[in-house]
């Protein structure tokens, strides 16, 4: 009985999900445009998640290159540490992580400024002075989410690869120019390209679920720390679904 | 004839600025409102009384059309609320102004900017300095001018109702909402608040509804006084009357 109820919750849950995400291209494009609010939105989402994804990206390239050495070493084959990382990273590591941090950041605070918004009636206050809060509100983060995140992921994956670099150089000597064109002669075109348009939707996921959970917040400020919290768990999950789906789809129609 | 209390004009010689006629609205099985009729003319001011869960907040949301009510009509400045969508429902709320109970201050803009966004929102062509001098004015009005570069976080609850007060005023609105407008204040702050909205009600010549269950509030503010009880408008009058009244239901006010 009570797993029947679950399950017609998450139903529930994943119908509002999919209705709220039909509204979003329902609204997204028609005048009028809330283009200061979406350029600042760009700055708050993206340039201020810069430093934290830099910084995650640079030790994951380095721990995981140190991880990697003693293996590759013991294979022979020490010299494609820079190939096999910078595949690793570029196709999957990378965007997957920074999607993740970026959830953790962005979700979260998305989440809970709604919530806090929804239950202190600000949403209605701004309904009242003639603006559409769902454009305004949930459309500019969305849509900032699902631009930012493919930059991110960019600039994760270079940052990644000098932390790869410094990696490779505690235990042994690799020049620069030789790591550098160790990566982009192993690296192609099918590498890069579902892996960055597979960003698009983990950030369209991460804006989508943290303005969902934050416009559906109950219960004061309870509610608000809940929402933060799901807006987390719920796109950590997406993330990885979506993941799954693309490299199936990317493998299916022979991209991958 | 049909005389308003507040005014003693004829009720019938000019259109009200609100009537709301046969209004229900439920929500589940729980009937919220249940028949209810009112009519405002223009410069009242009428407090709606009730216990707390008797509906007076969705009254007031039904107006203004942030909810939908299930039947009856609702007519602002002679325009059916529910008709009302897109730029019309914009314009209409342009008239309307509408004090939140717990303010709504947006709390990542500042007070000036909180004042400017209703007058941008509504009207766009104004000047940065018309903006300038609407928000220096609608400031001045509730005595907080010297707020204007502080964050919400920055004031106290007094002050941030009459920040609200102003955001409110920013339009000059014909009919102002108030939904329980000395809720979390102190006395003193709260009668304060009443003063201030019975002043720029004089000022502005605005038509006023507003939402309550603070006595304080009814005997300042009220020239009429409407008692909802059961969803339903079960007493219409002033307060003096109401005093005086044997009505059981009315005394538990009244006492």
């Amino acid at each position: 009985m009570q797993q029947e109820t679950s399950i017609k919750l998450f139903l529930a849950e994943a119908g509002d999900l999919a209705r709220f995400s039909a509204r979003f291209f329902r609204e997204a494009f028609r005048p009028p445009y809330e283009v200061a609010a979406f350029i600042r939105q760009c700055f708050v989402i993206g340039y201020r998640s810069l430093g934290l994804v830099s910084l995650t990206t640079f030790i994951m390239g380095l721990v995981l290159t140190m991880q990697l050495r003693p293996s590759m070493v013991a294979y022979g084959v020490a010299s494609q540490i820079p190939a096999i990382v910078s595949i690793a990273v570029v196709r999957e590591i990378g965007p997957v992580i920074t999607a993740l941090i970026f959830a953790g950041k962005i979700g979260s605070s998305i989440g809970a400024e709604l919530g806090s918004m929804k239950v202190t009636e600000q949403i209605d206050a701004m309904e009242v002075s003639g603006t559409n809060p769902f454009r305004y509100l949930a459309v500019t983060r969305i849509l900032a989410a699902t631009l930012m995140l493919p930059v991110l992921v960019l600039l994760g994956d270079a940052i990644a690869l000098y932390g790869a670099y410094l990696g490779v150089n505690i235990r042994g000597i690799t020049s620069f120019n030789l790591f550098w064109s160790q990566v982009f002669d192993n690296l192609s075109f099918s590498d890069v390209l579902p892996a960055f348009i597979k960003s698009y939707f983990f950030g369209f996921a991460v804006g989508t679920v943290g303005c969902y959970k934050g416009y559906s917040s109950r219960k004061g400020t309870e509610g608000v720390g809940r929402s933060a919290n799901s807006a987390v768990v719920v796109a950590s999950v997406v993330i990885f679904i979506i993941d799954l789906l693309t490299v199936q789809i990317a493998e299916a129609i022979g991209i991958n | 004839m049909n005389i308003d209390i507040s005014t003693g004009k004829d009720r019938a010689a000019a259109p009200p600025v609100l009537r709301i006629a046969h209004l229900y609205k439920s929500f589940g099985a729980h009937h919220v409102l249940v028949d209810f009729n009112l009519e405002l003319q223009k410069g009242e001011s009428v407090v709606v009384l009730g216990r707390s869960g008797s509906g007076k907040s969705v009254l007031i949301k039904c107006i203004i059309g942030l909810l939908k009510p299930d039947q009856g009509t609702i007519m602002v400045l002679g325009v059916r609320v529910q008709d009302a969508k897109g730029e019309s429902l914009d314009q209409l709320r342009a008239k309307v102004g509408f004090l939140f109970q717990s303010n709504a201050l947006y709390d990542s803009m500042t007070v000036r900017e909180n004042l400017e966004f209703p007058l941008r929102r509504h009207w766009m062509r104004l000047s940065r300095e018309q903006v300038n001098e609407r928000v220096l004015e609608a400031l001045n009005d509730v005595g907080l001018a010297h707020t204007i570069e502080m964050m919400p976080e920055e004031l106290s609850g007094g002050m941030r109702k009459r920040i609200a007060l102003a955001r409110t005023l920013i339009l000059k609105p014909e009919l102002i909402l108030y939904d329980e407008p000395t809720t979390g204040l102190d006395p003193i702050t709260g009668k304060e608040i009443i003063r201030l909205m019975t002043d720029m009600q004089q000022k502005y010549n605005t038509t006023s509804l507003i939402i309550s269950h603070d006595m304080n509030c009814v005997k300042i503010a009220g020239k009429r006084i409407v008692i909802l009880i059961d969803g339903k408008c079960y007493a219409d009058g002033s307060y003096e009357t109401f005093c005086r009244s044997s009505d059981a239901r009315v005394k538990q006010f009244f006492e």
